[in-house]
C-alpha cells in the first residue's frame, strides 16, 4: 500500500474528518478534525489492510499562531505494511483539549501526560493526567514558545546552602 | 626519617593530627553521586584498567552513612537538587564533595530552564573535575589532589580551605598505567 | 511496623494515582499495604528513575515509576540553537551509545535537506552505529548481571568496553560523548588505526563474549532469579509501542535495520534475533545474540569499506575543510555563515528513526526555513519502554524489580530528555 491509496481508504470512510494531507520526503500527514481522532484512530488499527497498531510517539507543536495555536502530532507505524502515518490535530489556545487516543492505543499515555506538562494541552478521557518531567508544583509549560529559556527566576524551589 | 626511627627503635614518634589525616586520605569511601553520563566514567574509574581502590577507594557504598566523600557526576536540575542535599545532609562529618563534570561545576552546556548553574549554590564544594566527561586519569588527579587538600587542612574542628579546581589537560606527573 | 493512617499522609497526585491503581489482585485481611519509595538514588546503575511501589509483604501490588530528575530541556535548548550547534547535545541522550544518537540525528536533518552522503560516510556511519550497539549492550548485560548479584560480569564487560572506548578515542578524540558525525558527512575520515585495532577486537571479541555468556548461562542463581520475571504479552507490548530488545523477546521481528533500512544496512547479511517467552532471561539472551550479529556486521562492512570522499558535495550546508577556511574566499563565507546563522532547510517537516541498542529513536523535526528547528522532538524508546514497568511488576516481589528494570535497559539520560 502506498501513500496515495492509504489516504484514499481513510477519505472514503471519513470523508468529513480528513481536513487537510501533505506529503513531503515520503511522508504522509494527515490533517484531521479534533473530535474525530478517536474515530480515525480506531479505523486506522483495526483495519486489516491498514493495520497502523504501533504509536511511535505523540507530541505537540506550538505554532504559535493567532488562532489554533498549538497542534498535536501522532506518528503511527504499522508492523505489516512497514510504513509510518502522522496524524495532526489543531487545538485552540481558549479551549486546549482534545480526546485522548489511549483507548485506541494504551501506549500514548505518557506522552499525552508530556504534552499536557510541556504544552498546557489537556486530554479528555485520560486516565491519569499528571505532569511528568517538572515538578507537580510547576505552573507554568515550558515548551510554550512565550516561556523564557532560562526559565521565570523562583519558580523552582532550590535547597538553601 | 619517621621511617628510620621506626627500624632503629622499633616505634616512631608523629603527631596525633598528621596520623588521622594520613589514615583519612588513604581511606576516602566515595558516595557516588552518579546521575548521568559522568556516571559512566566513574564506573569506568572503578573498572580494572583506572582501578580506584589504589587509592583506597573501592568500596562505593551507596548509602551516605558511610561514605567520606560525595562524587556529584552528572547534572543535577531543580528537582534532582533536593535529593542531592538530603544525600549530603545525611553524611556524617568529616565529608568532602567532589563536583565531577562540566554539568555539575556550573551547568556544563545545558543552559536551559531546568538545570541549576552550579552545584555550589546549594552545596560546599572542594574540588571541581573538568571535563564533559573527565576522563577517568582527571577523576584519579582530583581524588589525588582531595588527598593533598585533606593533609593539609586542620583534622578537628572547622578549618576547611578554599576548593581547588582541576583543568582538563593537567600535566601528568604521574603517567597512565599501560593497557 | 504498622501503616500510618491514610489522613495523616499529604496526598500528593503521585500518591494518589499510586492508590488509583487497581489492587484487586490479593485480598489482603490484615491490610498491611506499605508504600515504599526506591528513590531517585539508588544502586542500581541505571540512573535516576523514582519508583514507589506499594507493598504487601514482599510481593508488589502496584507501582508507580516518576521520570523528570535528569530533565534537561533539550527540545527547548533545540529551539534556540542552529542544527549544527545540536549535535554534541545528541551525546549525552543516551550515553552509553553515543555515536548511534548522533548518526539517528544527522539522518533525520539530512532527510530534511535531502542530501545523499558518499557510500565511503554511510559505510563509517554502520561501522560506528554498530560499535555503539556492542558498546551498549556490554554494559547492559553487565549491570543486569551485577544486579542480580554477580558483579564479576561487570568488570568483565567494562574490560570489553574499554578496547572499544579506545577505537572511539583515536577515531574522534572523546572516550564517548564524541559528536562524530557531521550534516552531510563525518567529521573526520577513518584512518587505518582504527582498522587495525577493530581487526584485533573482533578476533578477540568472541571468546571473550562466549566467557561471559558461560559464566551466566548456566548459573542457577541468575537463571531462577531471571526466568518468568518481567512478562509483557506480545499484545501488550505492540500495545504499549515498546520496541527494540523488548519487542524482538515477545516473539516480534521488528527491526528498523531489516524494515525500513537507512544508510546501507539492505547489503549486509544478518539475522534478526527474537525470543517467545518475553521475561528478563529471554531479554539478556536477545541482547548476547545481537551483539553477536552486530560482530558480524561489523566484519562484513570492514571488509568491504570504499574508497572516496567522506563528505558530500553541498557547500551550503556542508561545513568546509580547516585549511581551506584559512586560506580560501568561498569556503570563509561559507563556514561563517553556517556558523552564525546556518543551514537554510525547506519549510516542512519530517520524522527520521534508527534501531539504536534500547529501541527506535526518531526525531521529529518541525522547520520554519530558518537555521534553528521550529519544534524538535525526540522519541526516546526509554521513555516508552518504561510504559510497560508497572504491568511488569505488578505481582512480583521486590528482588524482582531490580532484575525486571536491568532487563528493560532504561536509560534516563534519553528518557528524560
Amino acid at each position: 500500500m502506498n501513500n496515495g491509496q492509504i489516504l484514499d481508504k481513510l477519505k472514503g470512510r471519513y470523508p468529513e474528518s480528513i481536513i487537510g494531507s501533505d506529503e513531503f520526503r515520503g511522508d504522509l500527514t494527515v490533517n484531521v478534525r479534533k473530535d474525530d481522532i478517536v474515530r480515525v484512530g480506531e479505523f486506522l488499527r483495526s483495519d486489516p489492510d491498514l493495520s497502523f497498531d504501533l504509536i511511535v510517539d505523540a507530541c505537540g507543536v506550538d505554532m504559535y499562531r493567532p488562532e489554533e495555536r498549538f497542534e498535536v502530532v501522532y506518528n503511527i507505524y504499522s508492523l505489516k505494511n512497514k510504513r509510518y502515518i502522522r496524524l495532526k490535530v489543531r487545538v485552540g489556545e481558549e479551549d486546549p483539549t482534545v480526546p485522548t487516543v489511549t483507548g485506541v492505543w494504551p501506549g500514548a499515555n505518557w506522552h499525552e501526560r508530556e504534552t499536557w506538562d510541556m504544552f498546557g494541552i489537556k486530554f479528555a478521557g485520560h486516565p491519569d493526567l499528571r505532569r511528568l518531567y517538572m515538578p507537580e508544583e510547576f505552573e507554568h509549560h515550558p515548551l510554550r514558545k512565550d516561556f523564557p529559556l532560562m526559565g521565570i527566576p523562583d519558580s523552582l524551589p532550590l535547597p538553601r546552602r | 626519617m619517621a621511617i628510620e626511627s621506626l627500624q632503629r627503635d622499633g616505634f616512631l614518634t608523629t603527631r596525633l593530627d598528621e596520623v588521622i589525616k594520613w589514615a583519612r586520605k588513604n581511606s576516602l569511601w566515595p558516595m557516588p553521586m552518579g546521575i548521568s553520563c559522568c556516571a559512566i566514567e566513574m564506573m569506568a574509574t572503578a573498572s580494572p584498567r583506572f582501578d580506584i581502590s589504589r587509592f583506597g577507594s573501592e568500596v562505593m557504598r551507596f548509602t551516605p552513612r558511610q561514605c567520606d566523600v560525595m562524587i556529584v557526576a552528572g547534572t543535577v536540575n531543580y528537582k534532582m537538587a533536593r535529593v542531592v542535599r538530603k544525600i549530603y545532609d545525611q553524611m556524617p562529618e568529616p565529608k568532602w564533595v567532589i563536583s565531577m563534570g562540566a554539568c555539575a561545576s556550573s551547568g556544563g552546556m545545558f543552559r536551559s530552564y531546568a538545570v541549576v548553574q552550579g552545584i555550589d549554590q546549594f552545596i560546599p564544594v572542594d574540588v571541581f573535575v573538568a571535563g564533559c566527561p573527565p576522563r577517568p586519569e582527571n577523576l584519579l588527579h582530583a581524588l589525588m589532589d582531595l588527598q593533598k587538600k585533606i593533609q593539609g587542612e586542620a583534622s578537628m574542628g572547622r578549618g576547611r580551605g578554599l576548593p581547588i579546581y582541576i583543568p582538563e589537560n593537567p600535566e601528568p606527573a604521574i603517567k597512565a598505567q599501560p593497557a | 511496623m504498622a501503616a500510618r493512617p491514610p489522613e495523616e499522609i499529604k496526598m500528593t497526585p503521585i500518591l494518589k494515582a499510586l492508590e488509583d491503581q487497581d489492587t484487586s489482585f490479593t485480598y489482603d485481611p490484615l491490610e498491611n499495604a506499605m508504600v515504599l519509595n526506591m528513590g531517585p538514588q539508588h544502586p542500581a546503575t541505571h540512573g535516576v528513575l523514582r519508583l514507589l511501589v506499594k507493598l504487601d509483604g514482599e510481593t508488589v501490588v502496584a507501582s508507580v515509576p516518576e521520570l523528570g530528575y535528569l530533565h534537561r530541556g533539550y527540545e527547548k535548548i533545540a529551539e534556540n540553537s542552529t542544527y549544527h550547534e545540536f549535535i554534541p547535545h545528541t551525546d549525552r541522550l543516551d550515553y552509553l551509545s553515543p555515536l548511534s544518537n548522533n548518526v539517528g540525528y544527522v539522518l533525520a536533518v539530512e532527510k530534511l535537506l535531502g542530501i545523499e552522503v558518499p557510500e565511503r560516510a554511510q559505510y563509517i556511519r554502520v561501522l560506528v552505529c554498530e560499535m555503539a550497539r556492542v558498546a551498549s549492550h556490554l554494559v547492559a548485560v553487565g549491570s543486569m548481571g551485577m544486579d542480580v548479584g554477580a558483579l564479576t560480569v561487570l568488570l568483565w564487560t567494562f574490560r570489553e568496553r574499554e578496547k572499544l572506548l579506545d577505537i572511539f578515542d583515536v577515531l574522534c578524540g572523546a572516550r564517548f560523548t564524541t559528536s562524530y558525525t557531521r550534516i552531510g558527512g563525518l567529521q573526520r575520515d577513518w584512518p587505518d588505526q582504527c582498522t587495525a585495532m577493530l581487526d584485533i577486537f573482533l578476533k578477540e571479541f568472541d571468546e571473550d563474549l562466549a566467557e561471559v555468556e558461560y559464566l551466566l548461562r548456566t548459573n542457577r542463581i541468575f537463571v531462577d532469579r531471571c526466568e518468568g520475571v518481567g512478562y509483557v504479552s506480545q499484545a501488550d507490548c505492540i500495545a504499549l509501542g515498546l520496541t527494540g530488545p523488548l519487542l524482538r523477546a515477545a516473539g516480534v521481528p521488528h527491526d528498523l535495520r531489516r524494515d525500513n533500512p537507512y544508510l546501507v544496512y539492505g547489503k549486509f547479511d544478518f539475522n534478526v534475533v527474537t525470543a517467545t517467552e518475553s521475561d528478563a532471561l529471554a531479554r539478556f539472551y536477545v541482547r548476547i545474540a545481537e551483539m553477536k550479529e552486530s560482530a558480524r556486521i561489523l566484519r562484513q562492512a570492514l571488509g568491504t569499506l570504499p574508497g572516496g570522499p567522506f563528505n558530500a558535495m553541498e557547500p551550503k550546508r556542508v561545513l568546509p575543510k580547516k585549511e581551506r577556511t584559512y586560506t580560501k574566499m568561498e569556503e570563509l563565507i561559507h563556514d561563517f555563515m553556517l556558523v552564525n546563522i546556518g543551514i537554510d532547510p525547506p519549510v516542512g517537516e519530517v520524522y527520521q528513526a534508527i534501531e539504536s541498542s534500547k529501541g527506535e529513536l526518531g526525531f521529529y523535526i518541525v522547520s520554519d526555513g530558518t537555521g534553528q528547528p521550529w519544534r524538535m522532538k525526540i522519541r526516546s524508546p526509554s521513555m516508552s519502554n518504561l510504559q510497560s514497568l508497572p504491568m511488569m511488576l505488578k505481582g512480583g516481589m521486590i528482588s524482582d524489580i531490580v532484575a525486571v528494570i536491568g532487563s528493560v535497559d532504561p536509560v534516563m539520560g534519553e528518557a528524560d530528555k
